[in-house]
């Protein structure tokens, strides 16, 4: 269709230009920035590729949690005059060895092999045993089940990596997520409004991922989006880190995955199979805790190291 | 069948007019960023593009939707409302402060 | 051409300008942002297999599409970790910046952020 690709054409110059000029603006606030822009460009790629599930994940973790994410890291980082590397001829160099590399990869993908081969056969052929109609959220939880219990710990991982970053008399203490004065108190009527909405949006997509676009990543970003707006607004306190709530929220996405695994040893008789009447009920019940579980990770990866022995 | 034509001839020009003047509306918000000399201008020019713009295009894709899809279009275009608003509100205070005039 | 291999080329180019971003920076923040844009185009060439892979009824590839959610998810994560470490590294030597901090003095504790 012509005009489809007239836009597609026109989205992906928009996209080239947006990260050419992250690449080239000199101040690092505008790069931040541009980076935001760019992954919202970036799910729009996502839709017209027909994969909505990654185009919300993209625009919702992609986008929103990594831009708050360097947007707090610019606030913490004291304000630097950016140098350039002075030396031309090693740009030069490095300008070309990249150029080398996107036209390794652009052959690459000119000379994809025709027809495409794909996995799409089998894994539709796999849907009615797990009892999902997305296929993507059947790969993720049923399929490479054990992919998505590893991200978990990964996740974790790397909060307790963020975490050791703390000074040691802070162990234990709360991370500082804003200082924001709020005289109006307009970004506190928006945190009193807006976090109901946002968590019925992101139970709504919890539920009908399992048979249309959506799924436990994009409503964990939301749950997260809410939580740091309230904090923010200071409507809710930062947990400490030593409390044991939030530690116990933090691995219940993981341990449920766990669970799960070894009671498939013993019932199905393999690590992480379900059987097949209880697929669907076992898979949302395993969601829910990883929902909950990334949601909180999110928010505290945002939040950093704890900086605070004493209640903030 | 005269009529279900002309309806849906009616249709697809009501579209396309809302569509473009929601366009128009973002083209000159987008303008008006790049042009206008500070902080609080800008937003002005910004908040136009929101409201208008996005409004206009939320009506012009709605006889496309049918039922809860129209409601959704509808409720998203009043969430970008609320956010957008906030935060205009949030950068003009930041904006004053830092640089104080009348 | 169709969209596919179009968008497939963009993400050669994302993967280019994104390494080179993150080669040739000195300030660590811009060498993350480049390793995101590096992200975004290796993204973007798994999105195309997925894409070309339309069969059975479905408009792209599952398998493809779950991998690039949770590489999504394990970037933001990567990107979590380094930017702690370039804050702790600021406030420890009271700079941004990979150089060798030798003759810089600096604290034990690390200063309050």
């Amino acid at each position: 269709m012509m005009v489809a690709l007239i836009v597609d054409v026109g989205l992906a110059i928009l996209i080239l230009f947006v990260a050419g000029w992250i690449v080239a603006v000199r101040s690092t606030f505008a790069a931040v920035i541009g980076f935001v822009v760019y992954g919202l460009l970036l799910s729009l790629v996502w839709v017209r590729l027909w994969a909505i599930d990654i185009a919300l994940t993209e625009a919702a973790i992609g986008s929103g949690v990594t831009g708050a994410l360097l947007l707090r890291t610019l606030s913490r980082l004291p304000v630097e005059h950016s140098e350039r590397s002075a030396n031309g001829s090693f740009r030069f160099i490095a300008g070309l060895f990249c150029a080398f590399i996107s036209l390794a990869i652009a052959m690459v993908i000119v000379a994809l092999p025709e027809p495409a081969p794909t996995l799409a056969p089998e894994a539709s052929a796999g849907l009615p045993a797990v009892g999902v109609g997305n296929p993507v959220t059947a790969v993720l939880l049923s399929y490479r089940a054990f992919d998505t219990f590893l991200e978990k710990v990964v996740l974790v991982l790397a909060l307790v990596g963020c975490w050791s970053l703390a000074a040691d008399r802070d162990w234990g203490g709360t991370p500082v997520l804003w200082r924001y004065s709020d005289p109006d108190g307009v970004l506190k009527f928006l945190a009193q409004t807006l976090p109901p909405i946002g968590v019925l949006v992101a139970i709504y997509m919890l539920w009908t991922g399992a048979d249309h676009p959506g799924g436990a990543f994009q409503a964990s970003a939301m749950l997260a989006a809410m939580w740091m707006l309230t904090i923010v607004a200071g409507l809710m306190r930062m947990p400490r880190t030593n409390d044991d709530l939030l530690r116990l929220t933090l691995v219940s996405g993981a341990s449920a995955f766990l669970l799960l695994g070894f009671a498939g040893f013993g019932i199905v008789g393999s690590f992480l199979a379900y059987p097949p009447d209880y697929a669907k009920a076992l898979i949302v019940a395993v969601e829910i805790p990883m929902t909950i579980a990334v949601a909180a990770t999110l928010v505290m990866l945002v939040a950093g190291p704890p900086q605070r022995r004493d209640m903030s | 069948m005269k009529t279900a034509m002309t309806l849906l001839l009616a249709r697809d020009i009501f579209t396309i007019v809302a569509v473009t003047f929601g366009a128009f509306f973002f083209l000159a918000g987008t303008v008006g960023l790049i042009r206008f000399p500070d902080t609080l201008t800008r937003l002005h020019a910004l908040t136009k593009a929101d409201n208008l713009g996005l409004g206009l295009v939320a009506l012009g894709l709605l006889p496309w939707a049918d039922g809860i899809l129209a409601l959704k279009i509808v409720c998203v275009w009043v969430l970008v409302q609320f956010s957008s608003s906030t935060v205009s509100q949030l950068i003009a205070r930041l904006a004053q402060q830092e640089r104080p005039q009348a | 051409m169709t969209s596919a291999t179009l968008f497939g080329l963009c993400g050669a180019i994302l993967i280019g300008l994104g390494l080179f971003e993150l080669i040739t920076d000195p300030h660590p923040l811009r060498k993350i942002l480049g390793f995101n844009l590096l992200g975004g185009g290796v993204f973007l060439v798994l999105g195309v297999v997925a894409r070309r892979g339309a069969a059975a009824g479905y408009l792209g590839d599952p398998v493809p599409q779950a991998l690039v959610i949770t590489g999504i998810v394990v970037a933001f994560s990567a990107t979590a970790l380094a930017v702690a470490l370039v804050v702790r590294l600021s406030e420890v030597s009271g700079r941004v910046s990979l150089a060798y901090a030798s003759s810089e003095q600096t604290d034990s504790d690390g200063a309050e952020g």
